[in-house]
């Protein structure tokens, strides 16, 4: 099979034509036949990508499956995947069954609604696996299109302004990105990723209006990258799109998101800026550090005095893609392990919190923390699994929450002890917000009128569940599942980050280790 | 010697000949009953002299003493220009007949502009650019003014003949200044006379005018303040074809005049360019903001486009242009396919333009919804829509020159852009209900707007490999 991986990311879009074609009539029975089509797509995906899974071979640090065509003006459709992005592959398809089962409520435009989430999910596929610097900047903004439309459509009451921020932020950030691409097409003669990681961009220091840049061209570019990639995540400052595009999308809006979308800014990072601007990344480490214990601090006091539920989940996100940025700008081995599993527990993890807000939600049409309280009572499964994520959320032993925070803390200690203080203070007020939120909406007594009818989970919402319940508990056992996947790439890339910044170290004091 | 010339200027001779012939048959036809026939043999001797230029033998040829050149450049914009023409005359039709403007006059009017905007493109000599210029410009003007009984639409063609003769008056004091100082006006000559890469005073001055005559005609700023007055004005398949057709013409002559006759003193004209293309960007992407007829909207839009588009000349090289023929085929593509949109706009047969009547078009029409989203976020440049491919191209060929200022701001032009493309969407998706539009659209505007729509999807795959051919062009006018 020399095309697993095409198949595997047109799969979904090949579905979406199907249902936008043939599929007519808004009645009950097409709806769900889209609904049910979709699924099927997902899940189909999945299984392929299964096969992609079976036959990659971690050893091996270089790109497997790689697929090679002409495209046009020189490009070409390039694909590929090592095993840092076999894995945000693997997460992708693995969560967009559960997605789709989220959308299952909805009434309104449904066979759009299914299309949208197909492209998305090709959209998002190539974006791991894209090999030449054009198709990944085209997919990385297409994304934008199906997420304007979701949130725009189908999402709360103010969502026309959280759908056009979302926009217009994102796509500030990108183009800068695509500005630092065509210089580095320019300079380097090549759009191809692995050719590229080994180019050696110009570090000397320049001056520009009078201002000294150290690193030179690489800073500048790393500069240009790091304005997508920062919104994308999001770090503070820029992170303030994120929260609004939460509360207004659908739960399944939300869920893609957190668990899938934000990670392409964490995937940037280690694909682009770490292995092609190693001098830049290092001149710029302490900054990034220090916008990431921000992030952290920051957005944890700001998620203690949420009221809305979605909002204060939101800026757990934030905070825990700090831990992301932390781990990778620490350069070492410890720091892009921990990095990399922290994105992929938090796909889980803040998957399932959307999910078990979306629960309530369709149950009361409210997000108001305070209109809940006591749901232990009527919903005891509920209540057990939104425990189980809450505290995987905090980190605690034994979910998969904890390695990723435990390993980038480590890791940071080892490059600058003030910034792992400061991170772990972050683990405390994640604990205080995660766990108040939880004695808020579950504990206490069941005194709200409203609440005295309402249901426990049903089986389409278990079913959606567990898949989550049992990899967040299997990565906290078992992280070698992950580490040892992703070792031999991430030690690879290191050791080339290393060679590349001891070769210019003379210039450039050391930042990190 | 003259058989030579009349072969290397063929179809500017067909279409001069046909235009006379049908101004004839129209008036003896006897009134407007040949209108039907004319507009569609119009279009078809258009369409015709379009493959005609399409599959003519390579290589470069000049006539009339380099008066009229004939390369790959001239070819590539003809072909685009006369289907450009083609398309938007066989879309006026419908408008035309409803608003009881349908005369014979139109299409020859329409042939005419189109055999002036050829003549440009081919130009040599600063006489036949000018000739050229003219022909086209006063046949726009009186189509602008075309319904002559409408206040708007007289005062459009006024405006646009005021401004217009003056900015002529520009060009040509600009082109008799170079004349002066370089005693020639053919461009092969003038570019002769260029010494070490820099021009004289006189001749700078002259460039100057030349520029900003041309500016004027491509509606860049700030030559630009005719453009949203003459487009909403003007009849609707009248603006859809000064939003079309005249724009590549003009972009052609601009890059014609500046690699030809100054091609030596890149570094001379290439701030003058940079700086139209600047203003272009920020004016057409901020001023649009406030619109809310669809009419001035496009006009706005097409400044910026202008903008982009003038970027990628300021790069001053090859692929500069390159980028600028790739651009402008894109940009006549996607405009044709909204202004087939737009020419059907319509509430119980009146024509409507405020864009708010589109809100929750998606509910009654889905599929145009969806085509027009296609087609805007086309516009605004997201990928994976070709649009965006004609602004990576742009940006690169800017970025190769050492112009990363100037890309940069582009790119942040581009972002405050998107936003009135996307508020076309925000209507047509989320907007409040308002009274539907009629869902009248004749065949020929459908294929046009889901063509259009469709070639910005699927153009992804290879651009129908554009890029080669127009980098042939670009080749051709830089040697």
């Amino acid at each position: 099979m020399d095309n697993l991986l095409s198949i595997v990311i047109f799969l979904p879009t090949v579905v979406a034509l199907i249902l936008a074609v043939v599929l007519r009539g808004e009645d009950a029975a097409s709806q769900k036949n889209a609904k049910v089509l979709a699924l099927v797509a997902t899940l189909a995906t999945f299984l392929w990508s299964l096969f992609l899974l079976a036959q990659f071979d971690p050893s091996d640090t270089g790109f497997q499956f790689v697929e090679e065509y002409e495209w046009l003006a020189g490009l070409k459709y390039k694909v590929g995947l090592d095993g840092i992005s076999i894995l945000f592959v693997m997460l992708t398809t693995f969560l967009m069954p559960i997605v789709i089962g989220a959308c299952w409520n909805v009434t309104s435009r449904v066979k759009e609604y299914m299309i949208m989430f197909l492209l998305l999910e090709t959209v998002m596929l190539a974006v791991f696996s894209a090999l030449d610097i054009i198709l990944f900047y085209v997919v990385f903004e297409a994304g934008l299109i199906p997420m304007f439309l979701i949130v725009g459509i189908w999402g709360g009451k103010d969502r026309i302004y959280a759908a056009f921020k979302l926009f217009l932020y994102t796509l500030l950030g990108s183009v800068l990105m695509l500005i630092a691409i065509l210089y580095m097409w320019f300079e380097a003669g090549t759009t191809d990723i692995p050719t590229l990681m080994q180019h050696q961009f110009a570090s000397e220091n320049m001056v520009i209006l009078g201002v000294t840049i150290v690193g030179g061209v690489q800073t500048l570019l790393f500069l240009g990258f790091f304005a997508s990639f920062a919104v994308k995540l999001p770090m503070w400052p820029v992170h303030t799109w994120l929260p609004d595009a939460h509360v207004q999308a659908p739960t399944a809006g939300s869920v893609v998101l957190a668990a899938i979308l934000l990670k392409m800014g964490g995937y940037g990072f280690l694909r682009f800026s770490l292995p092609m601007f190693p001098v830049g990344s290092d001149v710029m480490a302490t900054f990034v550090m220090t916008l990431s214990v921000i992030a952290i601090i920051y957005t944890s006091f700001v998620a203690l005095v949420q009221e809305d539920m979605k909002k204060l989940i939101a800026y757990s996100s934030v905070a825990h893609m700090g831990f992301v940025t932390m781990g990778i700008f620490t350069m070492n081995q410890q720091g892009l392990d921990g990095a990399i599993f922290q994105m992929i527990s938090h796909g889980f993890i803040s998957a399932a919190l959307f999910l078990g807000v979306g629960v309530i939600y369709d149950r009361m049409h409210t997000r108001e923390i305070d209109a809940y309280g006591g749901l232990v009572i009527r919903m005891p499964v509920y209540a057990l699994i939104f425990m189980l994520f809450t505290m995987a959320n905090v980190g605690l032993p034994g979910t998969s929450g904890f390695v990723g925070e435990f390993l980038t803390l480590a890791a940071a200690f080892k490059a600058n002890t003030w910034i792992a203080f400061g991170a772990t203070t972050g683990v405390i007020l994640s604990a205080c917000y995660a766990l108040w939120l939880y004695r808020r909406v579950v504990f206490g007594d069941l005194i709200k009128e409203s609440l005295k009818a309402i249901t426990d989970m049903g089986m389409r919402e278990k079913m959606m569940m567990a898949p989550l319940v049992v990899m967040t508990l299997l990565l906290g056992f078992y992280p070698a599942l992950i580490l040892d996947l992703i070792g031999p790439s991430v030690s690879a890339l290191l050791e080339q980050v290393h060679a590349a910044q001891g070769a210019v170290m003379d210039a450039v004091p050391v930042a990190a280790n | 010697m003259i058989s030579t010339d009349i072969n290397t200027a063929l179809p500017e001779i067909i279409l001069a000949v046909y235009a006379l012939a049908a101004l004839m048959l129209g008036a003896y036809g006897g009134k407007d009953r040949l209108s039907g026939f004319i507009f569609w043999a119009t279009a078809g001797v258009m369409a015709i002299l379009g493959l005609m230029i399409a599959f003519a033998p390579a290589g470069t040829t000049t006539a009339f003493n380099g008066a009229f050149v004939n390369d790959a450049f001239a070819r590539y914009t003809k072909v685009v220009v006369l289907f450009a023409s083609a398309a938007m005359l066989l879309l006026s039709q419908d408008y035309l007949i409803k608003n009881k403007l349908f005369k014979f006059e139109f299409p020859i009017l329409i042939a005419l502009a189109t055999l002036g905007m050829m003549l440009m493109v081919s130009a040599g000599d600063l006489m036949a650019l000018y000739m050229g210029l003219e022909l086209q410009s006063l046949a726009l003007y009186v189509v602008a003014s075309f319904r002559r009984n409408s206040i708007r639409s007289t005062e459009a063609g006024l405006k646009y003949f005021v401004l217009g003769a003056l900015s002529s008056g520009l060009l040509l004091y600009g082109a008799s200044l170079v004349y002066g100082f370089s005693g020639t006006t053919n461009f092969a000559g003038i570019t002769e006379t260029i010494q070490d890469e820099r021009l004289g005073m006189g001749m700078l001055f002259g460039l100057v005018f030349l520029c900003v005559g041309m500016g004027f005609k491509i509606s860049a700023a700030p030559f630009h303040m005719w453009t949203p007055d003459v487009y909403e004005g003007s009849p609707t398949p009248v603006t859809g074809f000064f939003a079309t057709a005249p724009k590549v013409a003009a972009a052609g002559l601009f890059a014609r005049v500046v690699h030809d006759a100054f091609g030596g003193a890149v570094a001379d004209w290439q701030q003058i360019v940079a700086f139209l293309a600047f203003i272009s960007l920020f004016l057409g992407s901020i001023a649009a903001i406030g619109q809310t007829n669809i009419k001035r909207l496009m006009a706005y839009s097409s400044i910026a486009h202008m903008g982009f588009a003038l970027l990628g000349l300021a790069a001053g090289t090859q692929q500069g242009v390159q980028a600028l023929l790739i651009y402008m085929a894109i940009y006549v593509t996607m405009n044709v396919g909204v202004f087939a949109f737009i020419l059907n706009m319509e509430r119980d047969g009146q024509p409507v333009t405020d864009i708010r009547s589109l809100g929750l078009y998606s509910h009654t029409q889905p599929l145009r919804a969806a085509a027009l989203t296609a087609l805007m976020f086309s516009l605004a440049g997201i990928p994976p829509l070709v649009g965006f491919f004609g602004k990576l191209f742009v940006l690169q060929a800017a970025v190769d020159a050492g112009m990363a200022w100037l890309a940069i701001a582009g790119v942040i032009a581009s972002v405050i852009g998107a936003f009135y493309y996307l508020r076309i969407i925000y209507y047509i998706y989320f907007g409040d209900e308002t009274d539907a539009l009629s869902d009248r659209m004749p065949m020929l505007h459908k294929v046009a707007f889901y063509g259009a729509a469709l070639i910005m999807i699927v153009g992804a795959i290879n651009l129908f490999g554009i890029t080669p051919i127009a980098a042939d062009a670009a080749a051709s006018l830089l040697k």
